[in-house]
């Protein structure tokens, strides 16, 4: 800060400076610096991600003898033939993706048929229920007294336990209303009335249409909650036809369970053993793989429900 | 009298398809989330299945006393607190670090390369992650195994079993997993810096570190300010889910949290399960959130003018 004058002396520098900020050297130091520490961070986020693929990839001989660091070690396919004959990770697929599927229909509907009229600044009413939908956010009776409702209710081991409860986000209701009261101009609301449109006709016709992008957020933001829930099932479900994937991960990964009998093939079965290492890894990609690969495309999606999220009114 | 009937008249014909819209929301968030705070009377309660939650003897205090008096009490209570302290720190720290790193680097290719990457972990599932970490610092088979033993020439002692690793573990793979997805909040908040402020730290001869220090950090002050406060306000209400899916016999005197002693009493089935009791300890538990986030909003509005609600 402190060669001003040094700068004023040479005036033709300043259209260089913009463009291509010739760098000093202490500069160059901290951009070098700058490029290794993101690359590093990004390389200590990768690396346990590659070396779980490459682990799964590798012989179950090569992953008991700590042989995998980067690369699969004797790449097999074994590994993931044993798990596709595994049952419970199908029926925990097929759990999962019924509770995702029907539970992120319900929440979306639910969501908009409460943030449209809070959105509605001419809705009598509002401040009352938006009182009404904000305390639970900072207040909340707790594991016990929800237990105890979902008994009962006659909810505990049906798959409704994986589906109501929080069947409406009051954070991502809120966002919602956010993003509908700001970016649909009230003046069209007003336009719309007086032409003799409803609020339901007005809702489905134009708030709906115009609302495309934040329903596909919080649909994300639904679904991959859904889709990682373990609580609930946890709670509430103790039928094993019923468990989500993430319960039956939770039995594989944490609780090192294995049970030999729901495999299909008995071969399989005998040597589950000596894999059972190796196929924690299969377990782990088989799980993740899905919202993995869809991420990259949808990024801009969650990164734009973060920025929502931020905006107050 | 005979005016507010009518207007009442007036805005049920204009509102009535608002309100019906309005009604299946209303009576599940009553359903939901308001019959269960009506359950934490259960706290004052001695809870017997024959009598339900209405209809159990008054106990007054007892349950609460018992809780203080219990020499789980301060253990639960610093075991949550120095968990959480600890991961606001280093959630605080790394991700403003980060967004300002990355915001400072112009390459633009480069960038939205490693960001994508950061984001990946966070929608990795709390199981999974749990998983990931049992695999990868597994002291024979795992990554942390492999490597130690390339360069010590013995295999480490097992992570899981000691009981001060807990922590560092719980924190680092939070950071791992969601350091990149807080930052994109500084890192959105970094975008909106006027360049001309840069442009004229840079003909003043400023540094790229010192226009960090003295134009980006004071622009994104507001927003760290306000995350900063958010954080203490729910400082006390650490999750269940990893702690828990964490928990062994041998890290259990740091890994048991408020949350998961509720568990512990309430429904873990194993000893006779509390309902009252666990009940207590999570409306505890409720009350001091609610006087920490509500302490947290106000100070807010008198720092920064912003506010939760």
């Amino acid at each position: 800060m402190t060669n001003i004058k040094t700068e004023k002396t040479q005036p033709v520098k300043e259209n260089v400076i913009r463009k291509h900020k010739p760098l000093g050297k202490g500069d160059r130091v901290f951009y070098t610096v700058a490029t290794i520490i993101v690359l590093l961070l990004t390389l200590i986020i990768l690396l346990p991600m590659i070396n779980v693929v490459s682990a799964s990839f590798s012989s179950s001989a090569s992953v008991n003898a700590g042989k995998v660091v980067l690369f699969p070690v004797e790449p097999t396919l074994r590994n993931y033939q044993t798990i596709l004959g595994y049952k419970s990770v199908w029926v925990g697929y097929r759990n999962t993706i019924l509770y995702t599927v029907v539970g992120t229909f319900l929440n979306v509907v639910l969501t908009l048929m409460c943030a449209y009229p809070l959105s509605q600044r001419r809705f009598s009413g509002r401040k009352f229920f938006s009182i009404l939908f904000f305390v639970p956010m900072i207040f909340s009776g707790g594991m016990i007294p929800d237990y105890i409702l979902m008994r009962d209710l006659r909810l505990l081991n049906t798959p409704w336990a994986m589906i109501i409860p929080g069947a409406i986000s009051i954070y991502n209701m809120i966002v919602t209303r956010t993003f509908i009261q700001n970016s649909i101009p009230e003046s069209l609301a007003e336009a719309a009335r007086i032409d003799g449109c409803s609020p339901a006709r007005y809702f489905f016709d134009f708030v709906l249409p115009l609302s495309k992008a934040i329903i596909a957020v919080i649909a994300m933001y639904y679904a991959v909650a859904h889709w990682n829930d373990y609580f609930n099932a946890f709670i509430y479900l103790n039928k094993r036809d019923l468990y989500p994937l993430q319960l039956f991960l939770r039995e594989i990964l944490v609780n090192s369970q294995f049970d030999a009998s729901v495999m299909t093939d008995p071969e399989a079965a005998r040597q589950m053993q000596g894999l059972a290492q190796t196929l924690k890894y299969v377990v782990i990609v088989v799980a993740t793989l899905p919202l993995m690969c869809i991420y990259p495309f949808v990024q801009k999606y969650f990164v734009k429900g973060v920025m929502i999220g931020s905006i107050k009114e | 009298m005979e005016m507010s009937v009518n207007k009442l008249r007036k805005v049920l014909k204009r509102d009535w398809q608002l309100y019906l819209f309005m009604l299946i929301p209303t009576v599940y968030i009553i359903i939901f989330n308001y019959i269960p705070m009506t359950g934490l009377q259960l706290a004052f309660r001695k809870y017997t299945p024959a009598n339900g939650i209405w209809g159990s003897p008054w106990v007054g205090l007892a349950n609460i006393k018992k809780f203080f008096n219990s020499y789980m009490f301060w253990r639960v209570l610093s075991n949550t607190f120095i968990l959480s302290v600890y991961g606001l720190v280093c959630m605080q720290v790394i991700p403003i670090g980060f967004a300002l790193l990355i915001n400072a680097i112009e390459l633009p290719r480069f960038k939205k390369i490693t960001q994508t990457i950061v984001n990946l972990p966070h929608f990795i599932s709390t199981v999974v992650l749990v998983g990931m970490l049992m695999q990868v610092f597994n002291s024979r088979t795992g990554l942390y195994g492999v490597i130690y033993e390339a360069i010590h020439g013995t295999y480490p002692s097992d992570l899981f079993g000691e009981l001060g690793a807990f922590r560092h573990l719980y924190i680092a793979s939070t950071v791992w997993q969601n350091f990149g997805w807080q930052s994109i909040i500084y890192i959105a908040a970094l975008a909106g810096v006027d360049p001309q402020l840069h442009e004229a730290a840079q003909v003043d001869g400023a540094t790229r570190l010192q226009r960090i220090r003295f134009v980006d950090l004071p622009h994104i002050k507001p927003t760290i300010t306000i995350l900063l406060i958010m954080g203490i306000g729910n400082i006390m209400s650490v999750g269940f889910e990893k702690a828990f899916l964490m928990q062994n016999s041998l890290n259990i005197r740091y890994s048991e949290l408020i949350s998961t002693y509720v568990y512990r009493i309430g429904l873990s089935g194993t000893g006779n399960s509390d309902f009252s009791y666990a009940t207590a300890i999570g409306l505890f538990n409720a009350l001091i959130n609610l006087i920490l986030i509500l302490s947290a909003n106000t100070i807010c509005k008198k720092v920064s003018d912003t506010s939760l609600w």
